[in-house]
């Protein structure tokens, strides 16, 4: 045996495990990737064409006169649906970010009584599906006639225990003691000092509890469902859900699906993307510990 | 029991905690920080779950058949129905089966990737870990549409496998729906072990592959056991994700029958609320909650366990 076999063997080694996962890497791409790219394809088919032409390859490219014909669908309710989904989810992790920054604001950086009970009680939130509230949610809004309206579904929305748990543990690590007690000295009271110090402290955390809260909010279907029976105020997901069961029924329903699937996630994709490096920075503090 | 017992049982008072403590100087402004979550907390998740209690121990009594229909107390009632309720418990089952093969299968996966990405061995990471993370932002019903009309025989461009093997059949249509989970989540777990391996510093390495350990080695003996509380954080949430399958199945109801109406436990509180009949609709919800509970806080308290030996 001579004194490079082993280093052949190695050089070989190492080649065969490169491609082996390189080739997983590819198996796996196509595999993620092939229904988006199918449906993309498929929205911009006619009817006829969706049937009777590869369904993963362009035919006459009719993208544009297909999402015309579901913007004028019923006097344009998938755009509404689509400003109602932007409110819901929106607007609820927006506002829902700021009060869980704020309770967890305080549980890090102030001691008082209760403190720990409120944490327990609200960790303990963050184990309690929100699916298993949507029932009782929609018996005590019925109660006082408050079902089947747009706050029905906004106010429930707004509360997310995981961001109160995030907003803590990011809090202790990035707004210091000292900046606190220095804002105090040049005699900025507490409130000031949280919006105008430390949220800036804290902007990376809270883009990551401000996606969290929206993925939370925006699949949570049960809710909606329960709660709304006025077509006029569905979130996205639900009117497009509504569509999918008559399709039987109205068979030209299909294309729009399939358009307006592809409407409602483009945007997302597109932000997700480019905010995934808060996400890895939020998952990992949300695993440390 | 007595976890989510103590969460409804908190007087609400503490949620104002303002006198007394040791920095009495700032006290002010606590109550200005957690009282806006504390109140909406306490409206929108302690107040519902005490109501479905309250709820699950009342009953509809009619007087004659057609007579006004009226609540009273029934005690454990609506309990003994839920323990009688076969389809109910068929359904536990189900999502039982579905999280024992899925979960393991998408976790499996989802390590798998991000030990490769962490391994040095791929080139263009950053363009795969966009590409695998892509499906976390269509939401489930989404997904459910879009792969119900890729298994539909007539429209997929998977027509070899589709004609061959329906998977909307009675035989298929869970481990369909499986794929569906698997598919949009596996990304996100990626992404949660990926940032555990990242924040591992690279000297922890080093020594092992002087001592001429390969990739596998030091992924199995090295990196695994480091990354387990993301793992364990990741299972958890798929167990609660698993026993709570709702939206993929209701989409599924319109491209197969064979997904009934009590498929899913959720889809079992969504029918019985829909008939209506809620006391027994907030009995399921509450033992459906419990069991999550139960489940997920069993596994953290089993992992801590072994970590401790």
């Amino acid at each position: 045996m001579s004194v490079d076999a082993p280093v052949r063997n190695k050089v070989q080694e190492s080649l065969l495990s490169r491609t082996a996962a390189m080739l997983i890497m590819a198996v796996c791409t196509v595999y993620f990737l092939t229904p988006i790219w199918w449906l993309f394809v498929g929205a911009s088919k006619s009817s006829d064409q969706f049937t009777s032409t590869n369904p993963l390859w362009f035919a006459d490219f009719d993208l544009f006169a297909n999402i015309g014909d579901l913007f004028a669908y019923r006097d344009g309710v998938f755009l509404r649906w689509m400003l109602n989904s932007i409110l819901y989810t929106g607007g609820a992790a927006l506002l829902g970010t700021v009060l869980a920054a704020m309770c967890g604001y305080a549980l890090a950086k102030y001691r008082f009584r209760g403190r720990e009970l409120i944490f327990n009680v609200v960790l303990s939130g963050v184990l309690v599906p929100a699916t298993a509230l949507a029932l009782p949610l929609f018996l005590i809004f019925s109660k006082v006639d408050a079902t089947n309206t747009f706050w029905s579904v906004f106010l429930p929305s707004l509360v997310n225990p995981f961001g109160v748990y995030l907003a803590r543990i990011y809090a202790s690590a990035s707004v210091p003691d000292e900046l606190l007690e220095a804002a105090r000295i040049d005699g900025s009271g507490e409130i000031r000092t949280f919006f105008k110090v430390s949220t800036r402290l804290m902007t990376p955390a809270l883009i990551t509890i401000f996606l969290f809260h929206f993925v939370a909010v925006w699949n949570n279907f049960l809710l909606p469902l329960i709660m709304l029976g006025d077509e006029r105020l569905f979130p996205v997901t639900l009117g497009l859900y509504s569509w999918n069961t008559q399709v039987n029924q109205i068979p030209e329903l299909r294309g729009l699906v399939i358009i307006g699937a592809l409407l409602s996630i483009t945007p997302l994709v597109v932000a997700f993307l480019f905010l995934q490096r808060f996400w890895r920075n939020g998952l990992g503090a949300g695993a440390v510990k | 029991m007595t976890q989510t017992m103590t969460t409804v049982d908190v007087p609400e008072g503490t949620e104002t905690p303002h006198k007394g403590g040791r920095a009495v100087r700032y006290g002010r402004a606590v109550p200005f920080f957690v009282v806006p979550f504390g109140l909406l907390f306490v409206l929108f998740y302690l107040v519902p779950i005490g109501y479905a209690i309250v709820q699950s121990l009342y009953t509809v009594e009619r007087t004659g058949t057609f007579g006004p229909a009226r609540e009273v107390f029934g005690g454990l009632v609506q309990y003994q129905r839920v323990f009688e309720d076969g389809p109910f418990w068929a359904s536990i089952g189900r999502v039982l089966l579905f999280g024992v093969v899925q979960v393991p299968v998408m976790l499996g996966l989802a390590l798998v990737l991000a030990l490769l990405l962490d391994s040095g061995l791929v080139k263009g990471r950053r363009f795969f870990r966009l590409a695998f993370f892509v499906p976390y932002a269509i939401p489930g019903v989404i997904a459910a549409i879009m792969w119900g009309f890729l298994y539909s025989p007539n429209l997929s461009p998977l027509k070899p496998i589709t004609s061959a093997v329906d998977f909307l059949s009675a035989d298929f249509v869970l481990w369909a729906i499986a794929n569906v989970v698997t598919w949009v989540y596996v990304g996100y777990n990626m992404l949660i072990i990926y940032s555990a391996l990242l924040a591992v510093p690279a000297e922890v390495y080093e020594a092992a592959r002087i001592d001429g350990a390969g990739p596998i080695r030091i992924a199995w003996s090295i990196k695994i056991p480091l990354v387990m509380p993301a793992i364990v954080l990741t299972t958890v949430f798929s167990i609660i994700g698993t026993l709570q399958l709702l939206a993929e199945p209701q989409v599924f109801r319109s491209f197969s029958s064979a997904v009934s109406s009590t498929y899913t436990p959720n889809l079992t509180v969504y029918a019985t609320s829909s008939v209506p009949n809620f006391n027994l609709a907030a009995a399921f919800s509450v033992v459906l909650a419990l069991a999550t509970f139960i489940l997920s806080f069993a596994f953290l308290k089993f992992t801590q366990r072994k970590g401790v030996q």
